[in-house]
């Protein structure tokens, strides 16, 4: 087992309800988990997935089971479905030191639908964004998933880019192996050049 | 093929807390499991229905929790490891056979897992299910990570059998639904026999007549029982102290709260000045544990969710130890160190620690702090939750928000419990003016319905889902008939419990195992009872409006049943009937006079605001291709065609 850069090492993943929230934090969790770290993931579904913001807290360590809420003020890495879901999770979560991958394509909310709020543009949220984190990433995950044929790739392009950024040791073969017990052989290869087109969003 | 099954023994998995209760109750040879769903247990019995056919188990989704009792309580009394499972909520409908069930016991191991929702993230309410435990009687274990939600588990069918006791298994949402690695023990033979004996004396546990009375019989055996659970917690494996022999501040804690405790240490570096117990027994306490360890510590801190339920019972211990032991500071909820609302979380705990202990609380520098206040507000805009794209029910509340609004006689909406108790929020239409536990509202209706003597002269409506209309609504419709109450039900059937994740219920042709089951049509219960039934598809805006225009002009009690798919079923999800677009040159925009009706009022979030063009626009991401939009739009620039997948699905 590598040393891991923080221990636990606390990422959160986030977005909006139906994104494929849950099924990221697990495969991470099961790519991380056949290494032999411990893993604890926290979230939240049901009614508040109804159109709300999603959050899963994983945790990462070699020693021992943490809670399933990271402390506030305390993640490591910020994997973003949505840019305004990035901001809302460095409200409470953010620090000097924190990483972020955000993915740009907006989900406005009823409450800007309606007008009563307002979304911020492209350029102040990676502003925000870049000055609250240590380093960002934005890329454009839903655009690269719709060219795949469905934007249900983005959260596997986004565990691509998070890959990518080498922080956690999060390898091809591992997610192959991983990918391969949850879904049909036809369907793997796709997944597959989905995690390379996130990979080489990030990597150095 | 789920791991569940698999997953041999000393394998390591990564299992939902749920997951490892499934995987507790077939390590413990579980025969049946009956529940209702709802969230956070719902994944239980879904997984146990999975493994049905491999493991030989009888897996039911029950009408509602009280009758999923019952049904596991006739596997035990045949003698069989049975498992019933629901929310919170559950328990209190559950809670007149469970009164009688402690008071009657069982035979073949019986555990109930009740899943409470701190926080209410999916509920509405969070009512802490423990007090039922003194209340009823009847044994309380909690896991504290999700190990022990396994192991725990299998240990509570040795406690059931051992006490002839139905026993009470809580978890709440950051177990049920959180995960964690679990190390896997075997599975074993599964091949007990049923077979119900009343054939002994009558009063014999095994082979007499189950039931509660002679009260002056039953009762004391079953509190000699509770003091024979005591003393058995005495020695139970999965209560555990870590951290220094005679510590300043004792944390006492049990389910998810023991994790926060354990990383609020760690938080503020008190590995050598505080110690936890993690209780799994919370009732009855065993005396002499607990003794034991206040006599250690100097401070006491009691950290759970969501009441001081077991703060309130060490403090009774300790009052009755404090000859011996002495009085100690014991802190919690009742002095405010922790509220007595909404969940913990490992902030809270540690503020709590740092108080008690004056250790300073790790803070972000305040440069960092200035700058995220400013940001926050801004740059995360709101986003409350809404029906989902391609959702019936804002197809049937906007209908019956304009038939109301065109009526003017204040009609108004009672609900219940189900994804359309979003429509209470404005943000979602806020026709709902009550909303209380299942079939409620219709309660309510049949109710108000009776108010016209005493001058009341409003519309009066509820809603409730499918399955809601068989759990709890029933009733209340032949209350509504016999009474003759001047109301209208509306039946929101979306084909199936959909907010917890499409569990088959009585109208669905299919049980929890997959098997083909009998479907009872809600039209035909409704007909027979004898309400003026009205059918209509949602999406049918103008046809829904007119037939309930019609029928909240009439007296007496009538059902409308508004049918269409939810848009997250497996069914459906994915496909789009029709790609529906905006032609920009027909919308109007703010100069339309509309009030931009599909943005402002009917506000799916398929449909988003075009600011620079100044023109409604279809999210092609997010939309779902209902196409009710379309029927919206005054100026007609909304437009739907078939889409091709729908075509080819069709030709398929």
């Amino acid at each position: 087992m590598t040393p891991l850069k923080f221990d636990p090492y606390n990422l959160v993943i986030t977005g909006v309800g139906g994104q494929g929230n849950v099924t990221a934090s697990r495969l991470v969790g099961n790519m991380l988990s056949l290494l032999g770290y411990r893993i604890t993931i926290g979230e939240t579904f049901g009614a508040s997935q109804r159109g709300g913001s999603v959050k899963s807290d994983v945790r990462i360590s070699s020693a021992t089971t943490f809670s399933p809420q990271i402390p506030k003020g305390n993640a490591h890495m910020i994997v973003a479905m949505e840019p305004a879901e990035a901001v809302r999770v460095l409200g409470d979560w953010g620090n000097p030191e924190v990483k972020v991958i955000c993915n740009m394509r907006p989900i406005h909310s009823v409450n800007v639908i309606c007008g009563d709020s307002e979304y911020p543009t492209p350029e102040q949220h990676q502003q925000w964004i870049t000055d609250l984190s240590r380093q960002a990433w934005f890329v454009n995950s839903t655009e690269e998933a719709v060219k795949l044929g469905s934007p249900i790739f983005s959260n596997i392009i986004l565990i691509g880019a998070l890959a990518g950024t080498g922080d956690l040791p999060l390898e091809r073969d591992l997610f192959q192996t991983v990918i391969a017990q949850r879904l049909p052989a036809d369907k793997v290869e796709k997944n597959l050049v989905a995690f390379d087109i996130g990979r080489a969003m990030t990597a150095a | 093929m789920t791991v569940l099954l698999t997953g041999k023994k000393g394998e390591q998995h990564l299992l939902m807390g749920n997951e490892a209760i499934v995987r507790g109750a077939l390590e413990a040879g579980v025969n049946l499991a009956a529940g209702y769903p709802g969230t956070p247990s719902s994944e239980i019995i879904e997984n146990l229905g999975l493994v049905a056919k491999d493991r030989n188990l009888y897996v039911e989704w029950a009408v509602n929790e009280k009758v999923a009792a019952e049904v596991a309580a006739a596997g035990s009394f045949a003698g069989l490891r049975t498992l019933a499972t629901m929310k919170m909520n559950g328990v209190h409908v559950a809670s007149d056979f469970l009164l009688h069930l402690a008071l009657s016991g069982v035979r073949g191991g019986m555990v109930l897992v009740a899943c409470d929702d701190p926080n209410a993230h999916s509920s509405q309410h969070e009512g802490d299910m423990r007090y039922f435990a003194p209340m009823l009687e009847i044994p309380l274990l909690e896991p504290g990570d999700f190990q022990d939600a396994k192991d725990l588990l299998k240990w509570a069918y040795e406690l059931s059998e051992q006490l002839r006791s139905v026993i009470f298994f809580r978890s709440t949402t950051r177990l049920s639904h959180a995960s964690g690695q679990v190390v896997l023990d075997e599975l074993p033979a599964n091949d007990r026999r049923a077979e119900f004996r009343f054939d002994g004396f009558i009063l014999d546990d095994m082979t007499g007549i189950v039931m509660s009375l002679p009260i002056n019989f039953k009762h004391p055996q079953l509190q000699q029982k509770i003091k024979q659970a005591a003393d058995l917690f005495e020695e139970c494996p999965f209560n555990t102290y870590t951290g220094p022999p005679n510590p300043e501040i004792l944390v006492i804690s049990s389910s998810a709260s023991s994790l926060y405790s354990i990383e609020a240490i760690h938080l503020l570096g008190l590995e050598g000045k505080v110690g936890l117990l993690k209780l799994a027994t919370t009732w009855p306490l065993p005396r002499k544990l607990i003794q034991t360890h206040l006599a250690q510590a100097r401070q006491v801190l009691v950290v759970e969710e969501v009441l001081p339920f077991l703060e309130e019972n060490i403090k009774a211990l300790a009052y009755e130890l404090a000859g011996d032991i002495g009085a100690k500071p014991i802190f919690g909820k009742r002095d405010g160190a922790l509220p007595t609302y909404g969940e913990l979380n490992p902030d809270l705990v540690a503020g709590a620690l740092s108080k008690i202990t004056g250790a300073p609380l790790p803070q972000r520098p305040d440069s960092y702090q200035q700058r995220i206040s400013e940001m926050i507000f801004f740059g995360a805009p709101a986003r409350d939750i809404t029906f989902c794209p391609g959702c019936p029910h804002r197809a049937s509340l906007w209908s019956i928000e304009n038939v109301l609004q065109m009526d003017r006689r204040k009609g108004f909406v009672c609900g219940d419990v189900g994804c359309y108790t979003m429509a209470l929020h404005p943000m979602n239409f806020g026709s709902l003016k009550t909303a209380h536990s299942m079939g409620s509202g219709t309660g309510l209706a049949s109710g108000f319905g009776k108010l016209g003597r005493f001058g009341m002269d409003q519309p009066v409506l509820s809603v409730c889902g499918d399955s809601t209309f068989f759990h709890a609504a029933l009733p209340a419709l032949v209350n509504a008939v016999h009474n003759q109450s001047n109301m209208t039900m509306v039946v929101l059937d979306n084909s199936g419990t959909a907010m917890t994740g499409f569990q088959p219920h009585p109208s669905i042709e299919k049980n929890a195992m997959g098997e083909i089951a009998e479907a009872i049509d809600i039209a035909k219960v409704c007909a027979a009872i004898g309400a003026e039934v009205a059918l209509c598809d949602p999406f049918d805006v103008e046809r829904t409006q007119e037939a309930l225009f019609q029928l909240i002009e009439k007296k007496g009690p009538k059902v409308l049943i508004l049918k269409q798919m939810c848009a997250l079923s497996p069914e459906k999800k994915g496909f789009r009937k029709y790609e529906v677009r905006v032609d920009p040159k027909a919308c109007l925009g703010e100069d339309c006079g509309c009030n931009r009706l599909c943005t402002r009022i009917y506000r799916c979030p398929g449909l988003v605001w075009d600011k620079p063009n100044k023109v409604a626009r279809i999210d092609e991401i997010v939309c779902a291709g209902c196409g009710v939009c379309a029927s919206i739009c005054p100026a007609g620039a909304i437009h739907k065609v078939l889409s091709e997948n729908d075509k080819g699905r069709e030709a398929a």
